[in-house]
């Protein structure tokens, strides 16, 4: 699988550690992850590094009990689109909240988590999950 | 202007075909739209072949030489075409342009996707790569999972009920009850469904296309050559395309996808239609919700409408717009590659008047919509019937 590169899982340190993004000081609007050029103003995008919020609200939730490969023992387990404070979305699993608080509009925080373990030989990938903010 | 029209069509048996490789199947089908279109392998000058992961789901790359080979077409030019789920319908534009630009003047066109030769896990990563690897499929979000978070979030904004989802479903199986190709011929109710266990809330596995093997193919002609060629040709009035984020997290909204309302715009400003001309559609309905989405983009009804719309029963084969009269993905079947060409097979089928059992009456323009991913590739094309030689 792609996703247990090592490379790939190293040059993502940032991103999936630290929600590191960028800002494009010419329309002031955030992105994560980072691009490479600014869709909206092209050519005329001034993009500097920019770490996200960690802090957000559920857009939409479901609750997956029939995940892909290498999720299996995780299953029934909560994935949600997430609207950063500064109103970039990202999707992310739920994790250490009750059931019944993972509502569209729940307020949410970052916390850092294993995301998948593929191959008992290879390397583990860690990153960002939300859990509900009490 | 040139015109390009279909000549012929095949499409194999939608099933679990674990008697038939990935080479029989597209063979098939592609012999089936030759016979059709009464034409002799030499007339054709190109070939064009959708599928969307034939890498993860046989090992295969490189199937355009693999299909003309099979085919015995060899060795006129054959290309792959990859858009997710609307590699199909992506193949058809392509040829469609291959033959408006005035480079060839007859080619074929297929869609393939062979599915069951790895197991359920492997077909969950394979089509899970239709989405964002790197911030979707990475977190545990399955396909199912991305249609879950937009049917959730049409719930949340119009009051969407898990039921009217179902009903897409009911209507679907119903419809494949009359297609002899189809995978299932079997009736389901609203109750089956909402027992059918969650896959991803509020989506159940009755909510979901299954997975299949199949394949169909159709032959393209520019119009005045097919008109003294074939009895019964079908015009291709519009071919229209849109791109969108990969990611859903990357779109403006949840509750619609806007590849398709910009593709739908674009095939109704170039043939001066609307909604209101189109008798009948095939929509990519690989979710309940799916269809939903499709008939609103598509302006069969309003914004966050779909639910009650299907409800009242006006996209029935006797209602006001037949969706899916082939039994659409949930019924019929959604081999990924070969589902844009499929359902075009059956823009045909009715357009001749051959649909049997579930023929529209006075079915004149017809309309396919082809999604790839969870909405980031639409395309549109737009049929209608023509006089041909008598």
């Amino acid at each position: 699988m792609p996703s247990d590169s090592l490379p790939l899982i190293w040059r993502k340190f940032g991103e999936r550690y630290d929600l590191d993004g960028n800002y494009c000081e010419n329309c002031k609007t955030a992105y994560f992850p980072a691009r490479q050029v600014c869709p909206k103003c092209r050519r005329r995008g001034k993009l500097v590094p920019q770490k996200m919020p960690k802090t957000g609200k559920i857009i939409s939730f479901t609750e997956v009990f029939s995940g892909p490969a290498g999720f299996e023992h995780e299953t029934p387990y909560f994935i949600a689109i997430i609207e950063l404070e500064n109103g970039t979305k990202l999707l992310s699993q739920i994790v250490d909240s009750e059931k019944e608080k993972i509502k569209i509009g729940a307020r949410v925080e970052k916390v850092f988590r294993k995301i998948s373990d593929i191959d008992p030989e290879g390397p583990i990938a860690y990153g960002y999950k939300f859990k509900i903010r009490e | 202007m040139r015109s390009v029209s279909i000549i012929g069509f095949g499409c194999t048996q939608f099933a679990e075909h674990w008697c038939k490789s990935f080479r029989q199947l597209i063979a098939e089908a592609g012999i089936e739209a030759m016979m059709n279109a009464k034409i002799e392998g030499k007339a054709i000058e190109a070939l064009y072949g959708g599928s969307m992961a034939s890498g993860r789901f046989v090992g295969q790359e490189h199937i355009g030489a693999l299909i003309a080979d099979q085919l015995g077409l060899t060795p006129i030019p054959a290309t792959r075409v990859e858009n997710a789920c609307a590699s199909g319908g992506t193949a058809l534009r392509t040829g469609y342009m291959a033959i408006k630009s005035g480079e060839h003047d007859v080619v074929a066109v297929g869609g393939i996707e062979k599915m069951t030769d790895v197991g359920t896990d492997q077909a969950a990563i394979a089509l899970g790569g239709a989405g964002d690897q790197e911030t979707e499929l990475f977190h545990g979000a399955s396909f199912p999972a991305l249609y879950a978070l937009m049917a959730r979030k049409h719930m949340e904004e119009f009051g969407t009920t898990e039921e009217q989802m179902a009903q897409v479903a009911v209507k679907n199986h119903h419809n494949a009850m009359f297609n002899p190709k189809a995978q299932f011929h079997r009736e389901i109710t609203v109750q089956d469904v909402m027992e059918s266990g969650y896959v991803a809330s509020p989506l159940k596995l009755l909510d979901c296309a299954p997975i299949t093997d199949g394949a169909a193919a159709v032959i393209l002609c520019e119009t005045e050559k097919a008109r003294k060629i074939c009895e019964q040709p079908i015009e291709i009035i519009a071919a229209e395309q849109a791109s969108d984020s990969l990611s859903l997290a990357g779109r403006k909204s949840l509750t619609e996808t806007m590849a398709a309302k910009v593709a739908a715009k674009k095939a109704f400003e170039k043939t001066g239609l609307t909604a209101k001309d189109i008798d009948f559609a095939e929509v990519h309905d690989c979710f309940t919700i799916a269809e939903i989405f499709a008939i609103e983009a598509l302006g069969f009804c309003e914004k966050g409408q779909g639910g009650k719309f299907t409800e009242q029963g006006k996209t029935a084969l006797d209602g006001e717009i037949p969706i899916n009269t082939s039994g659409g993905l949930k019924g019929k079947g959604h081999p990924v590659g070969a589902t844009g060409i499929a359902q075009a097979v059956e823009l045909c089928l009715q357009l001749q008047g051959k649909a049997e059992k579930r023929q529209i009456k006075d079915a004149k323009i017809g309309l396919a919509h082809n999604v790839g991913g969870s909405g980031a590739t639409c395309t549109i094309h737009i049929f209608r019937a023509l006089e041909g030689k008598k």
